[in-house]
Protein backbone atom coordinates (compact mmCIF):
# COMPACT_ATOMS: atom_id res chain seq x y z
CA UNK A 1 0.00 0.00 0.00
CA UNK A 2 1.43 3.64 -1.10
CA UNK A 3 2.67 5.42 1.88
CA UNK A 4 -0.02 7.70 4.04
CA UNK A 5 0.25 11.23 2.68
CA UNK A 6 1.30 13.28 5.70
CA UNK A 7 1.16 16.78 6.66
CA UNK A 8 4.08 18.98 5.37
CA UNK A 9 3.72 21.72 8.32
CA UNK A 10 4.52 25.67 7.59
CA UNK A 11 6.29 27.26 10.38
CA UNK A 12 2.87 28.72 11.33
CA UNK A 13 1.24 25.28 11.61
CA UNK A 14 3.82 23.10 13.76
CA UNK A 15 1.96 24.46 16.95
CA UNK A 16 -1.19 22.87 15.20
CA UNK A 17 0.34 20.01 14.35
CA UNK A 18 1.94 19.23 17.73
CA UNK A 19 -0.92 19.55 19.84
CA UNK A 20 -2.52 16.85 17.14
CA UNK A 21 0.25 14.63 18.35
CA UNK A 22 -1.09 14.97 22.02
CA UNK A 23 -4.82 14.39 21.34
CA UNK A 24 -5.69 18.52 21.32
CA UNK A 25 -7.33 20.55 18.32
CA UNK A 26 -4.97 23.68 18.75
CA UNK A 27 -6.58 27.35 17.43
CA UNK A 28 -5.40 30.55 16.89
CA UNK A 29 -6.72 33.60 19.06
CA UNK A 30 -6.33 37.09 18.46
CA UNK A 31 -8.51 38.92 21.36
CA UNK A 32 -11.83 38.01 20.83
CA UNK A 33 -11.11 36.35 16.71
CA UNK A 34 -10.52 33.23 16.41
CA UNK A 35 -9.28 31.68 13.57
CA UNK A 36 -8.43 28.24 11.11
CA UNK A 37 -6.19 27.36 10.05
CA UNK A 38 -3.09 28.56 11.89
CA UNK A 39 -1.37 31.91 9.87
CA UNK A 40 1.21 34.68 10.88
CA UNK A 41 -1.25 37.66 11.13
CA UNK A 42 -4.88 37.76 12.19
CA UNK A 43 -7.38 37.91 9.67
CA UNK A 44 -9.07 40.45 11.69
CA UNK A 45 -7.22 43.09 12.04
CA UNK A 46 -3.46 41.72 10.82
CA UNK A 47 -2.60 41.21 14.66
CA UNK A 48 0.53 39.36 15.58
CA UNK A 49 -0.74 39.09 19.30
CA UNK A 50 -1.53 35.26 19.18
CA UNK A 51 -2.67 33.14 21.66
CA UNK A 52 -3.50 29.15 21.30
CA UNK A 53 -6.75 28.07 22.99
CA UNK A 54 -7.58 24.25 22.77
CA UNK A 55 -11.02 23.38 21.21
CA UNK A 56 -13.53 21.93 23.00
CA UNK A 57 -13.36 19.21 20.58
CA UNK A 58 -17.52 19.83 20.20
CA UNK A 59 -19.01 20.18 16.35
CA UNK A 60 -21.51 20.10 13.92
CA UNK A 61 -21.47 18.36 10.51
CA UNK A 62 -21.57 21.24 8.12
CA UNK A 63 -21.24 19.30 5.11
CA UNK A 64 -20.02 15.67 3.47
CA UNK A 65 -19.45 13.74 0.57
CA UNK A 66 -18.83 10.12 -0.12
CA UNK A 67 -15.52 9.04 -1.59
CA UNK A 68 -15.22 6.61 -3.82
CA UNK A 69 -12.95 7.05 -6.49
CA UNK A 70 -9.36 6.78 -4.34
CA UNK A 71 -8.04 10.60 -4.72
CA UNK A 72 -4.67 8.64 -3.76
CA UNK A 73 -3.23 5.30 -4.31
CA UNK A 74 -2.98 5.23 -0.26
CA UNK A 75 -6.36 5.89 -0.30
CA UNK A 76 -7.63 2.72 -1.56
CA UNK A 77 -8.27 0.64 1.37
CA UNK A 78 -9.92 3.18 2.61
CA UNK A 79 -13.17 4.03 -0.26
CA UNK A 80 -15.24 4.75 0.84
CA UNK A 81 -14.89 7.30 3.66
CA UNK A 82 -16.29 10.32 4.62
CA UNK A 83 -14.86 13.33 3.81
CA UNK A 84 -16.59 16.47 5.77
CA UNK A 85 -16.31 19.84 7.03
CA UNK A 86 -17.43 20.65 10.27
CA UNK A 87 -18.76 23.68 12.15
CA UNK A 88 -16.40 24.06 15.34
CA UNK A 89 -17.80 25.48 18.89
CA UNK A 90 -15.61 27.71 18.34
CA UNK A 91 -17.14 28.87 15.54
CA UNK A 92 -14.80 28.29 12.69
CA UNK A 93 -14.80 25.66 10.01
CA UNK A 94 -12.76 22.71 9.08
CA UNK A 95 -12.00 20.25 6.74
CA UNK A 96 -11.80 16.91 8.19
CA UNK A 97 -13.12 13.65 8.41
CA UNK A 98 -16.06 11.47 9.94
CA UNK A 99 -15.22 8.18 11.25
CA UNK A 100 -16.86 5.96 13.19
CA UNK A 101 -20.35 5.79 10.80
CA UNK A 102 -21.17 3.55 7.76
CA UNK A 103 -20.47 5.73 4.40
CA UNK A 104 -24.44 5.93 3.82
CA UNK A 105 -25.79 8.93 2.99
CA UNK A 106 -29.19 8.68 5.15
CA UNK A 107 -26.89 8.22 8.20
CA UNK A 108 -25.55 11.71 7.93
CA UNK A 109 -27.38 15.27 8.87
CA UNK A 110 -26.13 18.55 8.06
CA UNK A 111 -26.18 19.60 11.68
CA UNK A 112 -25.89 16.84 13.64
CA UNK A 113 -23.54 16.91 16.60
CA UNK A 114 -19.89 15.38 16.26
CA UNK A 115 -17.05 15.59 18.94
CA UNK A 116 -13.35 15.08 18.12
CA UNK A 117 -11.53 11.75 17.76
CA UNK A 118 -7.86 11.38 16.37
CA UNK A 119 -6.48 8.91 13.33
CA UNK A 120 -2.95 8.13 12.82
CA UNK A 121 -1.48 8.29 9.60
CA UNK A 122 2.26 7.01 10.28
CA UNK A 123 2.89 8.61 13.03
CA UNK A 124 1.07 11.73 12.71
CA UNK A 125 -1.88 12.10 14.57
CA UNK A 126 -5.45 13.69 12.67
CA UNK A 127 -7.90 15.41 14.20
CA UNK A 128 -11.53 13.50 12.70
CA UNK A 129 -14.99 13.70 14.39
CA UNK A 130 -17.55 11.37 15.08
CA UNK A 131 -20.85 11.49 16.02
CA UNK A 132 -21.54 11.68 19.70
CA UNK B 1 -13.14 54.93 -11.19
CA UNK B 2 -16.27 53.18 -12.26
CA UNK B 3 -16.31 55.73 -15.23
CA UNK B 4 -12.45 54.85 -16.62
CA UNK B 5 -13.87 51.08 -16.57
CA UNK B 6 -16.88 51.70 -18.05
CA UNK B 7 -15.24 53.51 -20.75
CA UNK B 8 -13.02 50.63 -21.89
CA UNK B 9 -16.26 48.37 -22.77
CA UNK B 10 -16.03 47.56 -26.57
CA UNK B 11 -12.35 49.41 -26.78
CA UNK B 12 -10.54 45.64 -28.00
CA UNK B 13 -12.10 42.84 -30.19
CA UNK B 14 -11.11 39.23 -30.27
CA UNK B 15 -9.70 39.21 -33.64
CA UNK B 16 -8.44 34.95 -33.42
CA UNK B 17 -9.34 31.87 -31.51
CA UNK B 18 -8.83 28.53 -32.11
CA UNK B 19 -8.19 24.82 -30.45
CA UNK B 20 -4.88 22.92 -30.65
CA UNK B 21 -4.40 20.51 -33.46
CA UNK B 22 -6.05 17.35 -31.56
CA UNK B 23 -7.87 17.37 -28.88
CA UNK B 24 -8.66 14.26 -26.02
CA UNK B 25 -6.06 11.31 -26.53
CA UNK B 26 -3.03 13.00 -27.77
CA UNK B 27 -0.12 11.41 -26.15
CA UNK B 28 2.20 12.69 -28.76
CA UNK B 29 1.55 16.64 -27.84
CA UNK B 30 2.91 17.81 -25.00
CA UNK B 31 1.54 20.31 -22.85
CA UNK B 32 3.63 23.10 -24.79
CA UNK B 33 2.77 21.67 -28.14
CA UNK B 34 -0.66 22.34 -27.45
CA UNK B 35 -0.23 25.62 -26.10
CA UNK B 36 1.94 26.51 -29.44
CA UNK B 37 -0.26 24.74 -31.95
CA UNK B 38 -3.59 26.76 -30.52
CA UNK B 39 -1.38 29.80 -31.08
CA UNK B 40 -0.63 29.49 -34.21
CA UNK B 41 -3.83 28.81 -35.43
CA UNK B 42 -5.33 31.59 -33.59
CA UNK B 43 -3.29 33.65 -35.27
CA UNK B 44 -4.06 32.02 -38.47
CA UNK B 45 -7.67 32.85 -37.72
CA UNK B 46 -7.16 36.40 -36.88
CA UNK B 47 -4.97 36.22 -39.89
CA UNK B 48 -1.82 37.39 -37.54
CA UNK B 49 1.39 36.38 -37.04
CA UNK B 50 3.76 35.78 -34.64
CA UNK B 51 5.64 38.49 -35.23
CA UNK B 52 2.80 41.02 -34.56
CA UNK B 53 2.39 39.36 -31.07
CA UNK B 54 3.86 41.77 -28.26
CA UNK B 55 1.22 40.70 -25.33
CA UNK B 56 1.65 37.50 -23.83
CA UNK B 57 -1.15 35.88 -21.17
CA UNK B 58 -0.25 32.32 -20.21
CA UNK B 59 -1.75 30.08 -16.80
CA UNK B 60 0.11 27.02 -15.51
CA UNK B 61 3.30 27.95 -17.19
CA UNK B 62 5.22 31.35 -16.90
CA UNK B 63 4.61 33.29 -19.79
CA UNK B 64 8.69 33.23 -20.36
CA UNK B 65 8.68 29.69 -21.18
CA UNK B 66 5.71 29.92 -23.74
CA UNK B 67 7.20 33.37 -25.27
CA UNK B 68 10.44 31.06 -25.75
CA UNK B 69 8.31 28.17 -27.20
CA UNK B 70 6.82 30.33 -29.74
CA UNK B 71 9.70 32.81 -30.46
CA UNK B 72 7.88 35.31 -29.10
CA UNK B 73 9.81 38.69 -27.51
CA UNK B 74 6.66 40.23 -26.01
CA UNK B 75 6.96 43.98 -24.15
CA UNK B 76 3.74 43.25 -22.20
CA UNK B 77 3.54 39.92 -20.09
CA UNK B 78 0.90 38.07 -17.72
CA UNK B 79 1.20 35.00 -16.32
CA UNK B 80 -1.68 34.89 -13.69
CA UNK B 81 -3.08 31.48 -12.70
CA UNK B 82 -6.18 31.57 -10.63
CA UNK B 83 -7.11 28.51 -11.84
CA UNK B 84 -9.47 27.43 -14.88
CA UNK B 85 -10.76 30.99 -14.94
CA UNK B 86 -7.55 32.46 -15.83
CA UNK B 87 -7.56 32.41 -19.31
CA UNK B 88 -11.40 34.68 -18.99
CA UNK B 89 -9.56 36.88 -16.68
CA UNK B 90 -6.79 37.52 -19.46
CA UNK B 91 -8.81 39.14 -21.56
CA UNK B 92 -9.96 41.50 -19.30
CA UNK B 93 -6.49 42.56 -18.65
CA UNK B 94 -5.64 42.29 -22.01
CA UNK B 95 -8.76 44.68 -22.71
CA UNK B 96 -6.82 46.80 -20.28
CA UNK B 97 -3.40 46.62 -21.49
CA UNK B 98 -4.09 47.31 -24.49
CA UNK B 99 -6.21 50.50 -23.78
CA UNK B 100 -3.04 51.42 -21.67
CA UNK B 101 -0.73 51.24 -24.46
CA UNK B 102 1.32 48.06 -23.36
CA UNK B 103 0.50 46.10 -26.58
CA UNK B 104 -1.08 45.98 -29.19
CA UNK B 105 -1.83 42.10 -30.05
CA UNK B 106 -2.29 40.45 -27.08
CA UNK B 107 -2.04 36.24 -27.02
CA UNK B 108 -3.59 34.11 -24.60
CA UNK B 109 -2.51 30.53 -24.67
CA UNK B 110 -3.47 27.36 -22.98
CA UNK B 111 -2.33 23.98 -23.38
CA UNK B 112 -2.65 20.83 -21.32
CA UNK B 113 -2.33 17.18 -21.23
CA UNK B 114 -4.53 16.35 -18.59
CA UNK B 115 -5.41 12.43 -19.79
CA UNK B 116 -1.75 11.67 -20.85
CA UNK B 117 -0.05 13.25 -17.78
CA UNK B 118 -3.17 11.29 -15.64
CA UNK B 119 -1.12 8.01 -14.82
CA UNK B 120 1.51 10.67 -12.70
CA UNK B 121 -0.46 10.49 -8.84
CA UNK B 122 -0.88 13.36 -7.20
CA UNK B 123 1.43 13.27 -4.50
CA UNK B 124 -0.43 15.77 -2.14
CA UNK B 125 1.69 18.65 0.04
CA UNK B 126 2.63 20.57 -3.15
CA UNK B 127 0.62 23.75 -1.60
CA UNK B 128 0.67 25.00 2.11
CA UNK B 129 -3.08 24.53 2.85
CA UNK B 130 -2.77 21.18 1.01
CA UNK B 131 -1.59 19.48 4.80
CA UNK B 132 -5.08 20.10 6.37
CA UNK B 133 -6.86 18.18 3.03
CA UNK B 134 -4.23 15.63 1.87
CA UNK B 135 -3.89 13.69 4.11
CA UNK B 136 -7.75 12.94 5.19
CA UNK B 137 -7.97 12.29 1.53
CA UNK B 138 -9.55 15.50 0.54
CA UNK B 139 -7.85 16.03 -2.85
CA UNK B 140 -8.75 16.99 -6.14
CA UNK B 141 -12.01 18.76 -7.19
CA UNK B 142 -14.75 16.20 -7.42
CA UNK B 143 -14.24 15.75 -3.67
CA UNK B 144 -14.29 19.05 -3.04
CA UNK B 145 -16.96 20.30 -5.57
CA UNK B 146 -19.21 17.60 -3.67
CA UNK B 147 -19.13 19.01 -0.49
CA UNK B 148 -20.35 22.14 -1.93
CA UNK B 149 -23.19 19.99 -3.88
CA UNK B 150 -24.11 18.24 -0.67
CA UNK B 151 -24.95 21.94 1.08
CA UNK B 152 -26.65 22.68 -2.29
CA UNK B 153 -29.22 20.06 -1.86
CA UNK B 154 -29.95 20.54 2.03
CA UNK B 155 -30.68 23.95 1.32
CA UNK B 156 -33.06 23.68 -1.74
CA UNK B 157 -34.12 20.46 -1.87
CA UNK B 158 -31.95 16.63 -2.66
CA UNK B 159 -34.54 15.45 -5.45
CA UNK B 160 -34.79 18.77 -7.51
CA UNK B 161 -31.51 19.32 -7.37
CA UNK B 162 -30.62 15.59 -8.57
CA UNK B 163 -33.00 16.04 -11.43
CA UNK B 164 -31.76 20.17 -12.16
CA UNK B 165 -27.79 17.95 -12.84
CA UNK B 166 -29.49 15.47 -14.92
CA UNK B 167 -30.68 17.89 -17.17
CA UNK B 168 -27.49 19.89 -17.35
CA UNK B 169 -25.76 16.64 -17.86
CA UNK B 170 -28.33 15.11 -20.28
CA UNK B 171 -28.45 18.78 -22.34
CA UNK B 172 -24.82 19.37 -22.27
CA UNK B 173 -23.98 16.05 -24.20
CA UNK B 174 -27.06 16.68 -26.84
CA UNK B 175 -24.82 19.75 -27.79
CA UNK B 176 -21.44 17.71 -28.04
CA UNK B 177 -23.44 15.58 -30.16
CA UNK B 178 -23.76 18.28 -32.74
CA UNK B 179 -19.89 19.52 -32.25
CA UNK B 180 -17.51 16.76 -34.39
CA UNK B 181 -14.43 18.18 -31.79
CA UNK B 182 -16.44 17.03 -28.70
CA UNK B 183 -14.74 13.78 -27.24
CA UNK B 184 -18.45 12.14 -26.81
CA UNK B 185 -19.67 13.62 -30.41
CA UNK B 186 -20.79 10.23 -31.36
CA UNK B 187 -22.08 9.30 -27.97
CA UNK B 188 -25.47 10.05 -26.54
CA UNK B 189 -26.57 10.06 -22.75
CA UNK B 190 -30.44 9.62 -21.72
CA UNK B 191 -31.66 10.37 -18.36
CA UNK B 192 -31.04 6.48 -17.59
CA UNK B 193 -27.53 6.80 -18.58
CA UNK B 194 -26.96 9.51 -16.02
CA UNK B 195 -28.86 8.26 -13.19
CA UNK B 196 -26.93 4.64 -13.36
CA UNK B 197 -23.87 5.94 -13.66
CA UNK B 198 -21.22 5.00 -10.80
CA UNK B 199 -20.73 7.42 -7.65
CA UNK B 200 -17.48 8.68 -8.32
CA UNK B 201 -17.73 10.79 -4.82
CA UNK B 202 -21.38 10.96 -3.69
CA UNK B 203 -23.46 13.00 -4.33
CA UNK B 204 -21.49 13.16 -7.47
CA UNK B 205 -22.32 10.22 -10.42
CA UNK B 206 -19.51 9.94 -12.81
CA UNK B 207 -21.29 11.99 -15.36
CA UNK B 208 -21.86 14.54 -12.77
CA UNK B 209 -17.82 15.38 -13.64
CA UNK B 210 -16.05 16.74 -16.55
CA UNK B 211 -13.80 14.92 -19.02
CA UNK B 212 -10.30 14.54 -18.50
CA UNK B 213 -8.25 15.64 -21.71
CA UNK B 214 -5.54 16.53 -23.44
CA UNK B 215 -6.02 19.76 -25.40
CA UNK B 216 -5.25 23.59 -26.43
CA UNK B 217 -6.62 26.93 -26.92
CA UNK B 218 -5.54 30.28 -27.77
CA UNK B 219 -7.06 33.57 -28.12
CA UNK B 220 -5.55 36.67 -30.07
CA UNK B 221 -6.97 40.21 -28.80
CA UNK B 222 -6.40 43.69 -30.21
CA UNK B 223 -7.26 47.36 -30.53
CA UNK B 224 -10.05 48.23 -32.49
CA UNK B 225 -8.25 49.83 -35.13
CA UNK B 226 -6.02 46.95 -35.32
CA UNK B 227 -8.70 44.94 -35.77
CA UNK B 228 -10.00 46.36 -38.99
CA UNK B 229 -6.88 44.65 -40.60
CA UNK B 230 -8.11 40.98 -39.18
CA UNK B 231 -9.15 38.22 -41.83
CA UNK B 232 -13.00 37.80 -39.47
CA UNK B 233 -15.67 40.03 -38.13
CA UNK B 234 -13.95 41.38 -34.52
CA UNK B 235 -15.84 40.39 -31.15
CA UNK B 236 -15.72 43.11 -28.81
CA UNK B 237 -15.35 42.71 -25.18
CA UNK B 238 -18.26 44.70 -23.74
CA UNK B 239 -17.18 43.95 -20.04
CA UNK B 240 -15.38 42.47 -17.49
CA UNK B 241 -15.17 41.11 -14.12
CA UNK B 242 -12.49 38.68 -11.89
CA UNK B 243 -11.99 38.33 -8.16
CA UNK B 244 -11.95 35.19 -5.67
CA UNK B 245 -13.09 34.99 -2.44
CA UNK B 246 -11.28 31.52 -0.93
CA UNK B 247 -8.30 29.62 -2.19
CA UNK B 248 -7.72 26.18 -1.74
CA UNK B 249 -9.77 25.39 1.07
CA UNK B 250 -13.25 25.28 -0.05
CA UNK B 251 -13.52 24.69 4.20
CA UNK B 252 -12.96 28.68 3.64
CA UNK B 253 -15.43 29.60 1.11
CA UNK B 254 -18.03 31.94 2.59
CA UNK B 255 -21.29 30.56 1.10
CA UNK B 256 -20.78 27.05 -0.31
CA UNK B 257 -23.79 27.72 -2.77
CA UNK B 258 -22.71 31.30 -4.08
CA UNK B 259 -19.35 31.52 -6.34
CA UNK B 260 -17.70 34.73 -6.85
CA UNK B 261 -19.58 35.59 -9.89
CA UNK B 262 -22.36 36.72 -7.65
CA UNK B 263 -19.61 39.81 -8.20
CA UNK B 264 -17.88 39.08 -11.68
CA UNK B 265 -21.60 38.89 -13.28
CA UNK B 266 -23.47 41.83 -12.15
CA UNK B 267 -20.22 43.97 -12.77
CA UNK B 268 -19.57 42.57 -16.03
CA UNK B 269 -23.00 43.40 -16.99
CA UNK B 270 -22.98 47.35 -15.30
CA UNK B 271 -19.43 47.79 -17.28
CA UNK B 272 -21.65 46.60 -20.63
CA UNK B 273 -24.66 48.51 -19.83
CA UNK B 274 -26.40 44.95 -20.51
CA UNK B 275 -29.49 43.27 -18.75
CA UNK B 276 -29.60 39.23 -18.40
CA UNK B 277 -32.06 39.07 -21.28
CA UNK B 278 -30.09 40.56 -23.48
CA UNK B 279 -27.43 37.48 -23.45
CA UNK B 280 -28.50 35.25 -26.41
CA UNK B 281 -25.94 32.72 -25.43
CA UNK B 282 -24.18 31.11 -22.01
CA UNK B 283 -20.79 29.66 -22.05
CA UNK B 284 -20.40 28.32 -18.13
CA UNK B 285 -17.77 26.71 -16.91
CA UNK B 286 -18.76 23.23 -16.26
CA UNK B 287 -16.38 21.60 -14.59
CA UNK B 288 -19.09 19.49 -12.98
CA UNK B 289 -23.15 19.55 -13.19
CA UNK B 290 -23.57 21.24 -9.86
CA UNK B 291 -21.14 24.21 -10.93
CA UNK B 292 -23.58 25.23 -13.67
CA UNK B 293 -26.14 24.76 -11.46
CA UNK B 294 -24.79 27.20 -8.94
CA UNK B 295 -23.08 29.41 -11.43
CA UNK B 296 -26.38 30.28 -12.98
CA UNK B 297 -27.73 31.62 -9.64
CA UNK B 298 -24.51 33.40 -8.71
CA UNK B 299 -24.66 35.61 -11.94
CA UNK B 300 -28.05 36.26 -11.14
CA UNK B 301 -30.00 34.65 -13.64
CA UNK B 302 -32.12 33.28 -11.50
CA UNK B 303 -32.13 33.79 -7.55
CA UNK B 304 -31.06 31.19 -4.98
CA UNK B 305 -32.65 28.00 -4.75
CA UNK B 306 -34.20 28.67 -8.09
CA UNK B 307 -31.42 26.80 -10.40
CA UNK B 308 -33.42 23.78 -10.63
CA UNK B 309 -36.79 25.20 -12.06
CA UNK B 310 -34.64 27.46 -14.79
CA UNK B 311 -32.91 24.55 -16.12
CA UNK B 312 -35.86 22.14 -16.38
CA UNK B 313 -37.36 20.20 -18.96
CA UNK B 314 -34.21 20.71 -20.91
CA UNK B 315 -34.53 24.19 -22.01
CA UNK B 316 -30.50 24.08 -22.28
CA UNK B 317 -30.63 21.66 -24.45
CA UNK B 318 -30.66 22.51 -28.47
CA UNK B 319 -33.92 23.97 -29.43
CA UNK B 320 -34.43 25.27 -26.09
CA UNK B 321 -35.17 28.96 -24.63
CA UNK B 322 -31.76 29.17 -23.15
CA UNK B 323 -28.79 27.81 -24.92
CA UNK B 324 -25.62 26.81 -22.94
CA UNK B 325 -22.53 25.63 -23.56
CA UNK B 326 -23.28 24.75 -27.26
CA UNK B 327 -19.89 23.51 -27.58
CA UNK B 328 -20.78 20.38 -25.29
CA UNK B 329 -18.56 22.00 -22.39
CA UNK B 330 -16.27 20.06 -19.95
CA UNK B 331 -18.62 17.57 -19.38
CA UNK B 332 -18.90 16.24 -22.90
CA UNK B 333 -16.41 18.44 -25.65
CA UNK B 334 -13.00 18.48 -23.82
CA UNK B 335 -11.80 19.55 -20.32
CA UNK B 336 -8.09 19.21 -20.12
CA UNK B 337 -8.01 20.91 -16.53
CA UNK B 338 -8.33 24.52 -16.78
CA UNK B 339 -11.20 24.64 -19.35
CA UNK B 340 -11.93 28.20 -18.99
CA UNK B 341 -10.54 29.03 -22.20
CA UNK B 342 -12.42 27.13 -24.59
CA UNK B 343 -15.91 28.71 -23.03
CA UNK B 344 -14.52 31.61 -24.83
CA UNK B 345 -13.67 29.74 -28.33
CA UNK B 346 -17.19 28.49 -28.69
CA UNK B 347 -18.97 31.84 -27.70
CA UNK B 348 -16.70 33.67 -30.59
CA UNK B 349 -17.31 31.04 -32.70
CA UNK B 350 -21.24 31.55 -32.30
CA UNK B 351 -21.23 35.00 -32.41
CA UNK B 352 -19.29 34.85 -35.71
CA UNK B 353 -22.36 32.37 -36.97
CA UNK B 354 -19.20 29.33 -37.60
CA UNK B 355 -20.86 26.43 -35.46
CA UNK B 356 -22.34 24.95 -38.04
CA UNK B 357 -25.15 22.12 -37.20
CA UNK B 358 -25.61 23.76 -33.79
CA UNK B 359 -25.46 27.23 -34.85
CA UNK B 360 -27.84 29.42 -32.59
CA UNK B 361 -30.28 31.39 -35.12
CA UNK B 362 -29.59 34.63 -32.90
CA UNK B 363 -26.11 34.89 -31.58
CA UNK B 364 -25.46 38.52 -31.18
CA UNK B 365 -24.10 38.83 -27.72
CA UNK B 366 -22.69 36.19 -25.58
CA UNK B 367 -21.58 35.48 -22.08
CA UNK B 368 -18.06 33.34 -21.39
CA UNK B 369 -17.70 32.35 -17.78
CA UNK B 370 -15.13 30.74 -16.07
CA UNK B 371 -14.30 29.18 -12.29
CA UNK B 372 -10.87 28.87 -11.08
CA UNK B 373 -9.92 26.40 -8.17
CA UNK B 374 -12.20 25.15 -5.85
CA UNK B 375 -15.12 27.07 -6.92
CA UNK B 376 -12.37 29.89 -5.72
CA UNK B 377 -12.16 32.34 -8.72
CA UNK B 378 -14.07 33.54 -11.56
CA UNK B 379 -14.03 35.55 -14.43
CA UNK B 380 -17.09 36.95 -16.78
CA UNK B 381 -16.94 38.53 -20.38
CA UNK B 382 -19.56 40.11 -22.30
CA UNK B 383 -18.93 39.90 -26.07
CA UNK B 384 -20.59 40.66 -29.12
CA UNK B 385 -20.53 41.23 -32.58
CA UNK B 386 -22.78 44.17 -32.99
CA UNK B 387 -20.09 46.61 -34.67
Amino acid sequence: MAEKIKPIPQPESDKYWEGANEGKLLLQKFGDHIQFYPRAVSTKDGSRDVEWIEASGKATLYTFTIVHQPPHPSFVDDVPYIAAIVTLEEGVNMPTRIIGIDPEPENLTLGMDLKLDFIDADGQKLPVFKPV
Amino acid sequence: MKSLRKSLSGKAAIVGVAESDKLGKVPEISPLGHHAQAAHNALDDAGLSISDVDGLFTAGYSTYDIGEYLGIEPTFTDSTVVGGSSFVIHLAHALAAINAGYCEVALITHGQSGRSDRARNRGGGGMPADQYTSPYGIMGPPINYAMAARKYMEMYGEDRTRQALAEIAVSTRKWANMNEKAYFYDKTMSFDDYHESRWVSWPFHLMDCCLVTDAGAAIVVTSIEKAKDTKKNPIKILGVGEGHDHGSLISQMPDLTRTFGRNTGPRALEMAGLDYKDIDLAMIYDSFTHTVLVTLESLGFCGPGEGPDFVANQVTAPGGSFPLNTSGGGLSYTHPGMYGIFTVVEAVRQLRGETGERQLDKCDIALAHGTGGLLSSTGTVLLTSNN
